[in-house]
């Protein structure tokens, strides 16, 4: 047997001599750090959602039919008749979740451990433009049920177009192609999402990768393994080929986050309405607003900001800016020194905040403040004038984490300690 | 291929005039796919005009009209409520109308053609959701001086009985009024000024 997969592998390398070499470049020869810790299993945790949601992304296309007549009917037929159609729907809907939760996680590793820094601005920004790609991607899957939230989330978010100056209320009906979200939408959505958008980004996570291997992964210690290398080999010597040690290593944590995500599909698929909110289990009504329209979770602390600005210009213009300074990061952090191990306290705490501060706007975003606000203060409190003035602290401590960030570093603020020449621990 | 001898400036000059030329013709082939996005023919004859019966519209009731898939509403106001409108200048974002959110024969304080018949497009200007309607002259969890108006529920904006907006809200500007006209008494054509034949 060995022989026959030996001898295509022969018979190939013969006639395309290039493939190996890119095999061993990005594989068994990619020298990864031999530290990385529990922070570095998101990455390829995010291939993994990646490859769900394109694999149970195909079945449900099979089964879904776009079309406002026909859209919401679908879905429940997928989720009671087709065989094991419930099962493709909720991993599909849970991997659009944690897709966000491994990514969120994934970039604050980042802002840890300074792999936003020099040389690795091309990763990071190639990441960003994946973050963008990947909100699109799920706000345009969310509105395909044609659920209520859907529809009005939809009229909500493509509104926003109508703040741009002269042709903004031209640009919202190109977008819907009619006066409101309607067929003619849901079918171009249907499109984007489905096959526009995935081939963005694929291509965008093949060059983040290809980006990160030209100048190797960073690693919780901030230090370049690449300085350090072994004269007779010439390999880093505090590195260890991605295949076999990472590849192994990681299948213990792909399959600990399976088991999570298996436990949410069959015990929690809507999580209480955070993954899949209760207003969408409602056909889509232009009469008929819900409640309160709301993001799905992953969207709140930018909605936060949005929603907590008086101003529609102003606060569409903060919600697109708190995205456009995360770009800016690399730029905006002058700090010679990479980990958080190794920085200044200043960092350690802005950095704790602006975590804090994202979550809170998330909070607000989500509508949880309309609720505790009551319970801390006493029903008689103004609940909107509260959430207001907590939510502009919000808003200024997330954009004065940029200013902060910059001051702090570009001006000689921070003490660092001193790092290490080689990285520490890492018992692999 | 030999070097020598390269007009240089002649291959700036070629390459320059057949990207110009190709990214005109870029421009071209793209513009059908970008139009393809526009309302279709059939959005917008579902866009058409809306004919209205009012008369079984009592003092004080609203009711809901879909136009152009956006919830249009015609309230039959009481004198009640008309007589609360003068009072709201100083709490009103824009009391005179001024931002262009209505036909011209509607920028007054009625914002309407008939002073008792309000219509007007129940979308709240903030982010598009649909406000409640909350008529009565009562004090409100949201307002204590609440003198009957309209709600948003979603970032809580508040308008008056004419659908303009108040101080301190989310919502930019006073709510849309969509061209109508008067049929006759009792029926109102809405998506059509009065001078437009229809």
């Amino acid at each position: 047997m060995a022989n026959v997969f030996t001898a295509i592998g022969n018979w190939v390398n013969e006639r395309a001599p290039g493939m190996m070499p890119v095999y061993r470049k990005h594989m068994t020869e990619y020298y990864a750090p031999k530290n990385f810790n529990f922070w570095y299993y998101f990455g390829v945790l995010a291939i993994v959602v990646l490859v769900n949601q394109i694999l149970t992304g195909i079945f449900l296309t099979m089964f879904y039919k776009p079309g406002a007549a026909t859209a919401f009917d679908s879905v429940e037929y997928i989720m009671r008749d087709v065989d094991w159609g419930w099962l493709i729907r909720y991993m599909h809907s849970t991997g659009a979740s944690m897709f966000f939760i491994v990514i969120y996680l994934h970039m604050f590793r980042g802002l840890m451990y300074g792999s936003y820094k020099k040389p690795r601005e091309l990763v990071w920004l190639l990441g960003m433009f994946i973050f963008l790609a990947l909100m699109a991607e799920a706000f345009m899957g969310y509105v395909l049920p044609w659920g209520n939230m859907s529809f009005w989330g939809a009229k909500v978010i493509i509104s926003l177009f109508g703040a741009v100056p002269l042709i903004g209320d031209t640009l919202v009906q190109w977008i819907m192609g009619d006066y409101n979200p309607a067929d003619a939408t849901l079918n171009r959505f249907f499109a984007l999402h489905v096959i526009a958008l995935p081939l963005v980004l694929l291509l965008l996570v093949v060059l983040h990768i290809f980006a990160l291997h030209e100048v190797g992964s960073n690693n919780p210690d901030g230090v370049e393994i690449k300085k350090k290398k072994d004269p007779a080999t010439g390999k880093p010597l505090d590195g260890i080929p991605f295949h076999p040690y990472y590849t192994v290593h990681d299948i213990v944590g792909v399959g600990f986050f399976l088991t999570i995500c298996a436990f949410i599909i069959f015990y929690q698929p809507t999580v209480g309405g955070w993954f899949l909110e209760n207003d969408n289990f409602i056909q889509a009504n232009p009469l008929v607003t819900p409640p309160e329209i709301k993001p799905v979770w992953y969207f709140t602390p930018f909605y936060g900001i949005l929603r907590v600005i008086p101003s529609k210009g102003l606060g569409i213009f903060a919600m697109f800016a708190s995205i456009v300074l995360l770009f800016l990061l690399p730029w905006v952090d002058r700090g010679a020194v990479k980990s958080i191990r190794y920085r200044g306290l200043g960092y350690k705490i802005a950095l704790g905040l602006f975590a804090l501060t994202f979550l809170l706007l998330g909070s607000i975003g989500a509508g949880l403040t309309g609720e505790a606000i009551p319970k801390l203060f006493g029903a008689s409190a103004d609940v909107t004038s509260i959430e207001m003035h907590f939510g502009w602290l919000l808003v200024l401590m997330y954009f004065g984490y940029f200013i902060y960030l910059w001051v702090y570093t570009a001006f000689g603020f921070e003490k660092t300690k001193p790092v290490p020449e080689r990285v520490t621990g890492g018992g692999h | 291929m030999a070097n020598e001898g390269v007009n240089q400036g002649r291959r700036r000059f070629l390459t320059g005039t057949t990207a110009v030329v190709g990214g005109i013709g870029a421009a071209f082939a793209a513009t059908p796919f970008i139009k393809s996005w526009q309302p279709s023919e059939r959005a917008k004859n579902a866009g058409a005009p809306v004919l209205q019966d009012i008369s079984k519209i009592e003092p004080g009731q609203k009711i809901s009209v879909l136009w152009r898939g956006s919830p249009v509403w015609i309230v039959n106001r009481t004198k009640a409520m008309l007589d609360t409108l003068p009072g709201l200048d100083g709490r009103l974002r824009d009391p005179k109308s001024l931002v262009d959110n209505q036909p011209k024969y509607a920028q007054n304080e009625n914002r309407s053609i008939k002073p008792e018949w309000l219509v007007m497009i129940g979308i709240c200007t903030h982010l598009g959701c649909s406000p409640e309607y909350v008529p009565e002259i009562k004090p409100e969890p949201f307002d204590p001086e609440w003198k009957g108006g309209f709600f948003c529920p979603c970032h809580k904006s508040r308008y008056d009985i004419s659908g303009r907006v108040f101080q301190g809200v989310p919502a930019p500007a006073n709510m849309v009024v969509p061209p109508y006209k008067f049929v006759d008494d009792t029926h109102i054509l809405i998506g059509v000024n009065p001078e437009d034949k229809a």
